[in-house]
């Protein structure tokens, strides 16, 4: 492909091996600018949908009651803050291996939304403790493991920022993103290893121990929520480019 | 024990929490895209 990627090109005519064609931060913003709002605007319009419906269309839960209703908020903010990491250490293995220009970009911008969206996970899930469990916290696997994550995104932050003022590559902030990452299947499986306080696991790939009515706005909620997130990480993309393309024509007119 | 205002809660830190990052980072990107054109514009 000679010229622009082309929403055809994003709509699935690129093999995975043509990927490195978004290394080019021009061709990535052509691509970048028209995606923040679809996904801005749609992730909201289902953000609204999903939790109108778990607010006041869904039934309270049998043994829960009405606290059931912060699943539609806890789950989607628990799956985006593991998403996040997940997104910095495949961005910090394209860094590392490939030396893609825009790895480090994404990472970088991954980890607020990311920090932030475990933050609202362990928030709510204290509030929903409280009635439920009637504490505010515990020191179970699922609850430890996200508040470790949490610490792991502060520490990426402090990291990449540091690295970058000192003009570094991001060399280490990527192996910290790489090195993190087995804080994923811990807090996958904690529920699994260490039976405490936290349910178990309700949602499968093939089935669900949720029932259909509880089921589908939570889907749609958390479709939302993905969808924002994406924004969110493409608009703070788009800064960090704009950035950096001051600072070298900056430089550039010093000279 | 009444349930809505942890409920309520929950939504609010979830409600504030996005959108202020959402709002911010719009401003943000706004701000740095402006200054790019802004260097455009002096050449």
């Amino acid at each position: 492909m000679t010229g622009g990627v082309t929403a055809r090109a994003a709509l699935g005519y690129i093999r995975p091996g043509q990927m490195h064609i978004f290394a080019n931060p021009a061709r990535f913003l052509r691509l970048a600018r028209p995606l923040t709002g679809w996904f801005g605007w749609g992730g909201a319009l289902l953000i609204a949908a999903g939790l109108i419906w778990g607010l006041f269309v869904a039934p309270p839960d049998y043994l829960q009651g009405d606290t059931v209703r912060i699943i539609y908020i806890h789950v989607p903010a628990a799956w985006l803050g593991m998403a996040g990491w997940a997104g910095i250490a495949v961005a910090s293995l394209m860094q590392m291996v490939w030396r893609h220009p825009l790895a480090a970009v994404a990472a970088r911008s991954l980890a607020l939304p990311g920090a932030v969206f475990t933050f609202i996970c362990l928030a709510t899930g204290s509030l929903w403790g409280r009635p439920a469990w009637g504490t505010w916290w515990e020191w179970d696997g699922r609850m430890t493991s996200m508040l470790v994550l949490l610490f792991l995104y502060i520490g990426f932050i402090g990291l990449a920022d540091a690295e970058r003022e000192r003009g570094g590559e991001g060399r280490l902030s990527a192996i910290f993103g790489l090195v993190g990452a087995i804080n994923l299947p811990v807090i996958h499986y904690s529920v699994l290893w260490w039976r405490t306080l936290h349910q178990g696991q309700s949602i499968g790939l093939t089935r669900s121990s949720i029932d259909g009515s509880m089921l589908w706005p939570l889907f749609v909620s958390a479709a939302g929520f993905t969808f924002l997130f994406g924004a969110i990480v493409l608009m703070r993309m788009r800064t960090a480019l704009a950035r950096q393309k001051v600072e070298a024509r900056l430089r550039r007119m010093a000279a | 024990m009444t349930h809505w205002p942890f409920i309520l809660g929950a939504y609010g830190v979830a409600l504030v929490g996005t959108l202020g990052l959402t709002g911010w980072t719009f401003a943000a990107m706004r701000q740095a895209e402006r200054a790019v054109d802004a260097l455009k514009d002096e050449r």
